[in-house]
């Protein structure tokens, strides 16, 4: 029969027929402008804050301030007065830009943030798929979720106020603003992601590989540790890079509770200064055009492409995860 | 017809908002933090005065306020630092206008430690050497043997800009100086910390101890009160300006005129600065009067 692959003969309902047709190819047109709107927004805005650092890269004028060299080699600026061969005191008779004291700051956070979030985020996540029961499970993953939704800045002011304070009565370290407290508010903030994911990634692993570790005798802790958890490491890997690329982009939690002195050493008991925090301090007293202003953009782009290649990594290996266990589901 | 009347009535609502909005009269202040409490005061008495007129204050930073002068959105940039004549120029190229350089208050730079810290007084020259990390232990400077922990400001502030200025003789800060947003900051940090050390605006001063400050060690110490600022003997003391872009005119004159009149100027004492003195206030009175009055002020 043919009457699927014909337009039927009367004319009234050939041309609704065609009035669909011409509607729909107008609204696949408005989704597919809504999505490319999207996307070049994203690389917009890439080229502009791109755009807005290539003076640090190509310009004369701003060489004689700033150049690659000064930003990432220790200098030597032959003046009494500045001993020190990595210093970010762009504010100054004669500036100084050396992003080293930045990006060992934005470092050692993000490490301590990772150190306190991974184990806690991974192990919880283990608990909801492995050992909690049903209705447990299915309360634990909205909670920990409502931690995502805390603003930042709460989390901040709380680490200003109350964690600082309990770590220096516990520690009495130097700094009272330093690396450590940082770095766990800013892995509080990081723990739903690392969650997440790897509770996503745990619960793909199928039911098959759970029931034959358990017919060869293994005791439930033995199955969740050395079966299911090795299992679901590209998943949980992919979580642990997401959470590591929004600890380098967050801002307002380092901003207050780090104490922001551009310090470079490894010493997790000092005040730090991080790449996001110095751009959010700064840039609004920048002069438009200023040496100053190229360098904070140049930190932005820095932060940006950071990012971006984390976030990518990140999400090609979920994908590659939910191929690979879908595939093997059988 | 109804349904069309309507229409046309909502239509129109917020073209008539739009123009309601464009008679209010706004005057924007931004810029320094030390100055944005005494701004906010002077807003807050000028309004309750001139109720046609709205004044908006903003803080951020000296070199936020300068820089919106600069871009041009802001009619008054508060500073607590001269601004330098690079920026002057910036003014001049964009905006088109010289810069009016008022000074509206006077300011003593107070430098804080904890209660309990046995040290009372500093001269400028110790106070160099522990910012600049020359000097590490409280006992350098004849304190008790901890290390000194010190604090200051973002390099946005006029407060920090001063006092590399004047004390640390532009030398650059110490890396280890924590930077916090604001005096009050400062304070709390201070407050908290029997090792530290920061400084700031004198009208925020509550709950550390403020040092007397010498000028080199045989000149006597000289506290922070405001008859030690007003006759210049406190070494760290400073004008807090107001920076306009050209002569103002209209409603900011208004308010300018007001802010360096006697009123306004009470004003500054009751928010804890120090007024400026006959000759200060008549010297500012005169730059805004424009070319008649400052020939017959002679200056």
């Amino acid at each position: 029969m043919s009457a699927t692959t014909q337009t039927p003969a009367l004319p009234a309902v050939r041309e609704q027929l065609a009035l669909r047709r011409r509607a729909d190819r107008w609204v696949q047109r408005l989704i597919t402008l809504a999505a490319v709107v999207a996307i070049s927004l994203i690389a917009l805005i890439f080229m502009f804050v791109g755009r807005e650092s290539l003076p640090v890269f190509f310009s004369e004028e701003i060489h004689k301030e700033v150049t690659l060299n000064t930003l990432f080699l220790p200098q030597n600026y032959g003046i009494p007065e500045a001993p020190l061969p990595y210093v970010w005191q762009p504010v100054s008779e004669v500036p100084k830009y050396s992003l080293m004291p930045l990006l060992l700051g934005t470092l050692k956070v993000t490490l301590v943030a990772m150190a306190f979030a991974a184990p806690l985020g991974i192990l919880a996540a283990i608990f909801s798929t492995e050992f909690a029961p049903r209705w447990l499970r299915e309360s634990i993953k909205p909670v920990i979720e409502l931690l995502a939704g805390i603003p930042s800045v709460v989390l901040g002011f709380f680490a200003l106020i109350v964690l600082a304070s309990i770590i220096q009565d516990q520690f009495q370290f130097d700094f009272r603003l330093n690396a450590i407290n940082a770095g766990i508010a800013l892995g509080l903030a990081v723990v739903p992601i690392i969650f997440t994911i790897s509770e996503d990634a745990l619960s793909s692993v199928p039911r098959s590989y759970r029931n034959a570790s358990a017919a060869l005798g293994a005791t439930p802790w033995q199955t969740a540790w050395r079966v299911v958890l090795p299992a679901a490491l590209p998943g949980i890997f992919a979580g642990l890079v997401l959470g590591f690329g929004r600890a380098v982009g967050e801002t307002m939690i380092v901003l207050m509770a780090s104490g922001n002195a551009a310090i470079t050493s490894w010493n997790f008991t000092e005040s730090v200064r991080t790449l996001s925090a110095s751009v959010a301090a700064e840039l609004a007293e920048v002069v438009f055009g200023s040496a100053h202003y190229h360098v904070l953009f140049f930190i932005g782009t820095l932060l940006f492409v950071i990012t971006f290649i984390l976030n990518w990594i990140g999400t090609v290996t979920v994908a590659r995860l939910r191929r690979r266990l879908a595939g093997a589901d059988r | 017809m109804k349904s069309r009347k309507v229409v046309l009535t909502v239509a129109l609502l917020p073209a008539v908002a739009l123009a309601a909005a464009a008679q209010q009269r706004n005057v924007t202040i931004k810029g320094s933090d030390t100055m944005v409490i005494l701004g906010q005061k002077w807003a807050e008495v000028f309004m309750q005065k001139n109720s046609g007129i709205t004044v908006q204050v903003t803080g951020g930073g000296s070199g936020t306020g300068i820089a919106a002068l600069i871009n041009g959105t802001t009619d008054v940039a508060e500073s607590s630092r001269p601004m330098r004549d690079a920026e002057k120029d910036q003014v001049k190229s964009r905006r088109g206008k010289d810069v009016l350089e008022l000074p509206v208050a006077v300011d003593g730079l107070a430098v804080y430690v904890h209660e309990s810290n046995p040290i009372s007084e500093l001269n400028l020259q110790q106070l160099k050497a522990i910012y600049t990390g020359v000097a590490k232990n409280w006992k350098d400077v004849g304190g008790n043997d901890e290390r000194i922990i010190l604090y200051s400001r973002e390099n946005s502030s006029g407060t920090y800009a001063y006092f590399k200025e004047h004390v640390l003789e532009n030398a650059d800060y110490y890396p280890t100086a924590q930077t916090l947003p604001g005096t009050a900051a400062v304070i709390n940090a201070v407050a908290k910390d029997r090792r530290g050390i920061g400084y700031g605006g004198i009208a925020y001063g509550k709950g550390i101890k403020h040092l007397k400050v010498k000028k080199d060690a045989n000149s006597p110490a000289v506290d922070p009160t405001m008859e030690n600022v007003l006759q210049a003997k406190y070494p760290i003391s400073r004008y807090l300006y107001w920076y306009l872009a050209g002569a103002p005119a209209g409603d900011l004159k208004t308010l300018a005129d007001w802010v360096v009149s006697k009123d306004g100027q009470k004003v500054v004492e009751n928010v804890g600065y120090y007024p400026l003195n006959e000759k200060d206030r008549a010297a500012s009175a005169a730059l805004l009067g424009g070319a008649k009055a400052r020939a017959k002020a002679g200056s």
